[in-house]
């Protein structure tokens, strides 16, 4: 996307930008390491899981520039195969979400090579499409449940040492995945594949020009977005016992974008704070029904009216503002 | 496969032609919005279904039948995409194109929980009208007179939107400022008010779809949700480079969908997203889109 929060070209100064990340990045572990004494764990874990699912999500759009409307695919799929792992063939749960994982990532795979033969809204539109057909497929298949979905999944033993119906220990264990998944993003979006990646975003036929095959680059990126949005809902299957059509409806891959956005998109921790807001918005008014939606509506408006920098973008912007 | 029922596979190709002629008016809308906008309407599904409401409350609020509905339902849902361009999407002209289907995203969210709220998940039925009521006997099957009217009906609107756009003056401002918007601004034409017009246009047509389904389907606040999925598989699978290949790949795309429920009913519903696989496998353009 051409206009960005906090892009790399305005008020450069990577010193300050990694002192900005080390910080914000020990203060958020820090959060979520006390969090659950005073927050309900199980909300953690789903805003934990959303958050991940955005911070993949956002290596696309935030920093690749592709916007994906279909990314619940991967993550319904993951927590289908991770649960359907766990279940019926009674994997423990750390092979049950490298199923999902590696499920997720192939799909990511054979759908990227299709979508990122087009651009712009014709990739968004195109990703919708395939996400839908994923939905029928697992609305049909008989291994899914249908309505039902996969209910009553084991969380089992991880390592066959912590017992994970331990609410405590499964927190745990999530916010280790999260801070895995967070910091493998941070780090390819600081490679040198990252600052190509960035690149092929602000000018295609340049980077094209200068050499690069920016087909493969969009394709690895694509790949990875999916794979970690894969282990999201791999571990999200495991703690919640459950895979659903949920997971796998347009609209859900809506609400990542939606996260995404009011976080601010291409910022780093932006989708964090994106997800927490959603997530907050759906248990605390879930009572509401039909005014969540409506409430979503209204955000996307203003965001893509008014507040296109996000949260996190204008927070960084205004913390800049106040160095100067 | 068991020996074909020739009143069946009838039935089937006639349901895939209704289908197709909601995938043409739909996706003719957003050929025609995308191609002066530049932005992909998300909200077409939920003004499809504003039609359909329209005629619903035309009907059963103030006692005006289909026939005024027709009329009236386009010219008011058109009336409100309007209001939508003037005070939200012309501000997003300059940003990137993927804005515009955020925007209208989160407009089809809205408009959606408003009406489920009011109305709930279940559909409304719209009756009939009497005139339509009935089928012709075509010796080897019945065909409902209504639906043999979509067909028709959505067919002679789809030629004349093409004959508008490609053949009158009107039509061919709007090609030009498709074009080079500011050129044609310079020539003394008023670019901004035939932007908003021709959104108002793309709506309408959504909305009279919507009329058309009205007494097919049940008024339901979801019934556009779903169906502008694959009118965006449609759209991708033909292009939207060129009006008349709108009009073929949905009324195609609806045929082949009809055909695959007689024949093969498991994949009716993804049929026309694998379609769209082979199809960006060789011919990543679509099938009338230019590079």
């Amino acid at each position: 996307m051409s206009e960005q929060a906090g892009s790399p070209s305005a008020a450069h100064d990577p010193a300050w930008e990694a002192r900005y990340h080390r910080n914000t990045f020990i203060a958020m572990t820090l959060f979520f390491i006390v969090a659950p004494s005073f927050i309900y764990p199980v909300f953690l874990m789903k805003a934990l899981c959303f958050a991940l699912f955005a911070c993949a999500f956002n290596l696309l759009l935030g920093f690749g520039g592709l916007l994906s409307f279909g990314h619940a695919m991967f993550l319904g799929m993951a927590g289908y195969t991770s649960a359907h792992a766990a279940k019926v063939w009674g994997f423990p749960p750390e092979f049950a979400i490298l199923t999902g994982t590696a499920m997720a990532t192939t799909l990511g795979f054979l759908v990227g090579l299709l979508a990122i033969r087009r651009q712009g809204i014709y990739f968004a539109m195109i990703t919708l499409a395939m996400a839908q057909m994923i939905f029928f497929y697992c609305l049909q298949a008989p291994f899914t449940g249908g309505e039902d979905g996969i209910q009553s999944v084991p969380r089992g033993k991880i390592f066959g040492l912590l017992d994970l119906h331990d609410t405590l220990a499964m927190y745990y264990v999530v916010l280790v995945i999260f801070s895995a998944g967070f910091l493998l993003i941070f780090r390819v979006i600081h490679s040198p594949y990252g600052q190509i990646l960035k690149a092929i975003r602000e000018n295609e036929p340049r980077a094209i020009s200068l050499g690069y095959r920016t087909d493969r680059y969009k394709l690895v990126a694509f790949v990875l977005s999916a794979g970690l949005a894969g282990l999201a809902g791999a571990t999200k299957a495991i703690v919640f016992q459950l895979a659903s059509l949920t997971d796998v409806h347009w609209s859900m891959s809506g609400e990542v974008v939606l996260m995404t956005l009011l976080g601010g998109m291409g910022t780093i921790f932006g989708p964090v704070a994106g997800a927490f807001v959603i997530a907050a918005m759906e248990n605390y008014l879930s009572e509401l029904g039909a005014w969540v939606t409506i409430a979503q509506g209204v955000i996307f408006v203003i965001c893509v009216l008014a507040f296109r920098r996000g949260i996190m973008g204008e927070l960084e912007a205004f913390l800049r503002r106040r160095r100067k | 496969m068991s020996d074909i029922s020739i009143p069946a596979l009838m039935g089937q190709l006639l349901v895939g032609l209704i289908n197709g002629s909601f995938y043409a008016l739909l996706s003719l809308g957003l050929a025609v919005i995308f191609g002066l906008l530049n932005i992909i309407n998300f909200t077409h599904g939920a003004q499809y279904m504003m039609g359909a409401f329209a005629a619903y409350f035309l009907l059963n609020k103030l006692g005006l039948n289909y026939w005024w509905a027709l009329v009236i339902a386009p010219l008011a849902v058109g009336a409100t995409g309007m209001l939508i361009e003037r005070l939200m999407l012309k501000h997003l002209y300059k940003l990137d194109h993927l804005y515009g289907l955020l925007l209208t995203f989160g407009l089809a969210l809205i408009i959606e929980g408003i009406f489920r709220n009011e109305f709930g998940s279940a559909g409304l039925p719209y009756s009939m009208p009497e005139l339509l009521s009935g089928s012709f006997n075509l010796g080897f099957m019945f065909l409902p007179k209504y639906r043999a009217w979509v067909i028709v009906a959505s067919l002679v609107i789809c030629l004349a939107t093409w004959f508008l756009i490609e053949r009158t003056k009107l039509g061919a401002y709007l090609r030009a400022a498709t074009e080079n918007p500011a050129l044609v601004q310079a020539f003394g034409i008023n670019v901004p008010r035939m932007i908003t017009l021709t959104y108002g246009f793309g709506v309408g047509l959504a909305a009279l779809a919507g009329v058309f389904a009205a007494p097919i389907y049940q008024v339901s606040p979801q019934m556009g949700s779903s169906l502008i999925i694959v009118v965006f598989a449609v759209v991708v699978i033909g292009g939207m480079g060129s009006i008349m290949g709108s009009i073929v790949t949905g009324f195609g795309l609806g045929v082949i969908e009809g055909l695959t429920k007689f024949f093969y009913p498991e994949a009716s519903n993804t049929v026309i997203f694998v379609i769209m696989a082979i199809v960006l496998m060789f011919r990543p353009q679509g099938l009338f889109g230019q590079r």
